[in-house]
């Protein structure tokens, strides 16, 4: 019995609809998230998720489907009666009040007396390492600043779930970075389930338990951050997050195995594991990502494939030099990723190289998909 | 019971709600402006029999009077030709201003030097019109100090109880009105637009003419517009200081409405002006929009 | 740009003239309006406390003013949320209608009123004269109310909802803090407005004169002129005291809520 209700997810989606006028927002959304996960809904600007956010908060009607939170259909519960609580975009600090009020903001009608009231909020602030910022005004702080309190404001309130609707958007990038970090830690501290609303791939993989990938108001992909990356189950997925070479492909069926044929890297087997679609014989498409392949320099020898190829464009980056490099008979470049060890030259345009490859870090997508 | 559902769920939604709030208003701004005003058309075509009462029966009489009486015309075309002199005068005279505070004065002092401009706005209209008449009089102000100094031996008499002391006095008071419209437009001017057009090698006076006054357009249409329709109805300045040759067709409305008792004369009087500011102001509109819609056409 | 400054400042001192010399000929002793000035005195002012008709007048100009003051402010909160945070159908041609006494003729709102008022059978008085105060101040406090609101991130409001307030509380709470210097700033120049109100006061105000048609009626008397700058000076300077807090209030909301958009209208 213990172990069906730890099994069973907080919050479940099933079939969600929303429309704006003739514009279908969300287009029947399933998910389903676990009690304390850090879970990030990705995509472009535009792809539904921040509405998918505000439905969950209560903030949007949707059409048809169901949303339920510990078990709860939240229909027709406004955002007031939610166990959510949200740190907003612009986190909506409000002006007229101190650091501690907008903290204790929403604790006025919590049974406790002002005293208790108060150490609650300077126990929030302190968490989220703002102690002894309580009198301070609250236009008078930093960005990053009010992004703590907007966090110490929602935690307060103990909710089920923290909303956060592109929290760090408005931050610098070093700022971001160290938030970034802080969140996570804050997370595992307190326990509390995190949704996370973001267009920034790289933050969702840093910070998140899991990420759903969303596309036109639809979920493309729902999955632990290395499963996205490695294992993305299409090409716009794949896309999206991180940079992905993709090659034609023609795939056959040899008895038990396939074979496929790639352009400019030569025959190798694959398995149906690195076909997230099925297997596509006939016309496909491969897909492997820049840190996949090496340049190999004179004396160094492949661990599994090599393939000739010629420099076309070399974009040095300190640590790490990226080539764009042309297979044997194709047309289109491909990306790959060096980190730079001393005492080693940058290759230079033009020069004739060994790419070394591993077929097992082969992604096999539809020529569709 | 579906119709009062729907309507129900109608007031939920993001318009219903705007429409509940705007009732209480809208409501108010149709009781009180928008009955009167079809009030005061219906009478235009009565005649009046008693001191409350009328003859309900539809005639033109009022206005084949109001457009055939010379004095009545004379009236209308002397407001008008006030109306667009004091247009002329104000939004000419107030250009530059506008354009000093957009562009001549640093930003955090610009709010000041337009509460400045606004200010005197503010104040009691009737006693500012008087002033104009202290200042203006045969023993007043210019012509008391121009004597003072010895400029002139016999006070000036051109200079009050007639249309000149009525532009004056107006074009003093509507400033403010075609100030704000043009510094806004003006204030809405990307800066690096102007930068361009010098870098694309024309000189400070053409990118004035050709980036600057372009954009500006709206903002002098809308000066225009401010300045042109309340003025044509003012009765306060022509009864203070225009004497009987500068008076103005709001001063023969209020005639006719508490003097003389005939309102539907009167109605008549005020729905022939209306209409024909709003045929002008139309007009203007008409023709703004095209000079602004070509441009605009080729901003794109 | 210097001699558009200086043609800026020559252009202030015409705006200014008439005011700046209000001042001076009510404390001239002279009883004729003109240059040379005599001497001081403050004579005017203290006949201003022996016109008690006067003192009718300023009272009826003080209620009508302060009742128009709170009617076109509430009136205008509805149609400034209205437009500010909804859009609705007709909402130009609606907002389009509710601003128009901006740039009616007074005259023709006064006469417009009057006619129907008589037609009701009814008699003018304060209230009508309040009616047609609140009618014209409405579309400035509107304007100024609209820019409060415009200046209020929804998701503050949003924020306290989300923080589990009721709507009411939330308005409360939130809203009504943050918009209150707009509203005080739109209570102050609704006022204003109807204390120097002339046209409209003076066509439906009925049996007692508002403050502005007492004031008319002593133009006719010359030996009441210097009183009348007295009176004047009073009001001149009443406005501008009154107008300067409501910009000053204005201003802190435009500080608090973080944007100055700058300047009535």
């Amino acid at each position: 019995m213990a172990d069906m209700t730890a099994d069973k997810p907080l919050i479940s989606l099933q079939n969600v609809n929303k429309h704006y006028g003739d514009y279908h927002a969300l287009r029947g959304i399933n998910l389903d998230i676990r009690q304390g996960e850090f879970f990030s809904l990705l995509g472009p600007s535009g792809c539904g998720k921040t509405t998918l956010l505000r439905t969950i908060a209560g903030f949007e009607d949707y059409d048809t489907g169901s949303v339920m939170i510990s078990d709860r259909d939240m229909r027709g519960v406004p955002a007031n009666k939610r166990p959510t609580n949200m740190v907003f975009q612009s986190y909506a600090i409000f002006p007229h009040l101190s650091v501690i009020e907008n903290v204790a903001f929403g604790l006025r009608k919590a049974s406790m007396s002002k005293s208790e009231k108060m150490r609650a909020a300077e126990a929030a602030l302190e968490m989220v390492g703002l102690k002894g910022y309580g009198h301070r005004a609250a236009h008078a702080l930093s960005g990053g600043q009010r992004q703590r309190v907007a966090l110490a404001r929602a935690l307060v309130l103990k909710p089920k779930v923290l909303l956060l609707d592109e929290p760090l958007s408005a931050l610098d990038r070093k700022m971001r970075e160290q938030m970034q970090v802080e969140l996570i830690k804050l997370q595992r501290e307190v326990g509390i389930t995190f949704i996370l609303v973001t267009h920034d791939q790289e933050e969702a993989l840093v910070m998140s338990d899991r990420i759903a990938v969303m596309f036109e108001g639809e979920i493309a992909q729902c999955d632990d951050p290395e499963v996205l990356y490695r294992k993305p189950n299409s090409k716009r997925v794949a896309d999206f997050i991180g940079v992905m070479n993709f090659l034609p492909a023609t795939v056959r069926k040899e008895g038990e195995t396939y074979l496929a044929e790639i352009a400019g890297l030569g025959e190798t087997e694959i398995t149906e594991a690195q076909c997230p679609g099925g297997v596509p014989v006939g016309e496909a498409t491969v897909g492997f990502r820049p840190e996949t392949l090496t340049l190999l320099y004179e004396g160094q020898s492949a661990t599994h494939r090599e393939a000739p190829a010629v420099v076309d464009e070399v974009v040095y980056y300190g640590d790490m030099t990226y080539y764009d490099v042309r297979f044997e008979g194709v047309e289109k470049p491909v990306r790959i990723s060096m980190r730079n060890i001393f005492g080693r030259d940058v290759l230079g345009v033009g020069t004739q190289v060994r790419v070394s490859w591993s077929p097992g870090a082969l992604v096999v997508f539809d020529q569709s998909a | 019971m579906a119709a009062s559902g729907r309507i129900r769920r109608f007031f939920r939604t993001e318009q219903g709600i705007g429409m509940l709030l705007v009732s209480p208003t809208a409501l108010y701004a149709l009781l009180l402006l928008a009955v009167p005003l079809i009030a005061i058309f219906v009478i235009s075509f009565w005649t009046q029999t008693g001191v409350r009462d009328f003859d309900t029966a539809f005639t033109l009489a009022n206005y084949k009077e109001a457009l055939t009486d010379p004095l009545y015309r004379q009236l209308m075309l002397r407001s008008l030709m006030v109306s667009g002199l004091v247009t002329l005068i104000t939004v000419v005279l107030a250009f530059p201003i506008a354009y000093f505070v957009s562009f001549g004065v640093k930003p955090e002092h610009k709010s000041l030097w337009i509460f400045l401009i606004t200010i005197p706005f503010w104040t009691s209209y009737l006693i500012r019109v008087f002033l104009w008449k202290v200042i203006l009089g045969y023993n007043g102000v210019l012509n008391s100090g121009l004597q003072a100094v010895g400029i002139i031996e016999e006070p000036l008499s051109f200079i009050l109880y007639n249309v000149n002391a009525v532009i004056i006095t107006l074009a003093h008071a509507y400033a403010p009105f075609a100030i704000l419209p043009i510094f806004v437009a003006l204030e809405k001017i990307d800066r690096s637009l102007l930068e361009a057009s010098r870098d694309l090698g024309e000189s400070r006076t053409m990118t004035f003419l050709r980036v600057t006054l372009p954009l500006a357009a709206p903002g002098v249409v809308a000066a225009v517009l401010i300045v042109f329709i309340p003025t044509i109805g003012d009765y306060v300045t022509p009864r203070l200081v225009g004497g009987p040759g500068g008076l103005m067709i709001a001063n023969m409305i209020q005639t006719q409405f508490l003097r003389l008792n005939n309102a539907p004369l009167g109605a008549t009087l005020a729905v022939l002006a209306m209409l024909i500011v709003a045929v002008i102001a139309i007009a203007f509109l008409i023709l703004g929009n095209r000079a602004a819609g070509g441009k605009k056409g080729a901003r794109k | 740009m210097k001699s558009l400054k200086t043609y800026a400042i020559l252009y202030l001192i015409f705006l200014y003239a008439p005011i700046f010399l209000l001042p001076l000929f009510a404390f001239n002793s002279s009883t004729i309006i003109a240059f040379p000035l005599e001497s001081f005195t403050t004579e005017w002012f203290t006949e201003l406390l022996t016109l008690s008709e006067m003192h009718g007048a300023l009272l009826n100009s003080l209620k009508i003013a302060v009742t128009s003051a709170v009617l076109a402010t509430t009136l205008g909160i509805f149609a400034a949320m209205a437009v500010s945070r909804y859009s609705f159908p007709g909402q130009k041609g609606i907002m389009g209608f509710i601003m128009l006494p901006l740039v009616l003729p007074e005259i023709i709102v006064a006469v417009s009123l009057l006619i129907v008022i008589l037609r009701m059978g009814l008699d003018t008085g304060a209230w009508s004269v309040i009616a047609g105060h609140t009618l014209i101040c409405t579309p400035f406090a509107i304007a100024i109310l609209q820019s409060a609101f415009a200046a209020l991130d929804p998701s503050l409001e949003e924020a306290a909802y989300d923080l589990g307030e009721t709507p009411a509380s939330t308005f409360r709470l939130v809203t009504l803090p943050l918009v209150m210097p707009g509203i005080i700033s739109a209570l102050l120049i609704s006022f204003t407005i109807s204390m120097d109100e002339f046209i409209i006061a003076f066509f439906l105000t009925g049996a007692e004169p508002t403050l502005p048609v007492y004031l008319f009626s002593m133009l006719r008397f010359p030996k009441l002129l210097p009183a009348v700058m007295a009176l004047g000076t009073i009001l001149v300077v009443l406005s501008i005291l009154l107008i300067t807090i409501a910009e000053f209030f204005r201003r802190r909301g435009a500080k608090r809520t973080g944007n100055d958009t700058g300047g009535f209208l």
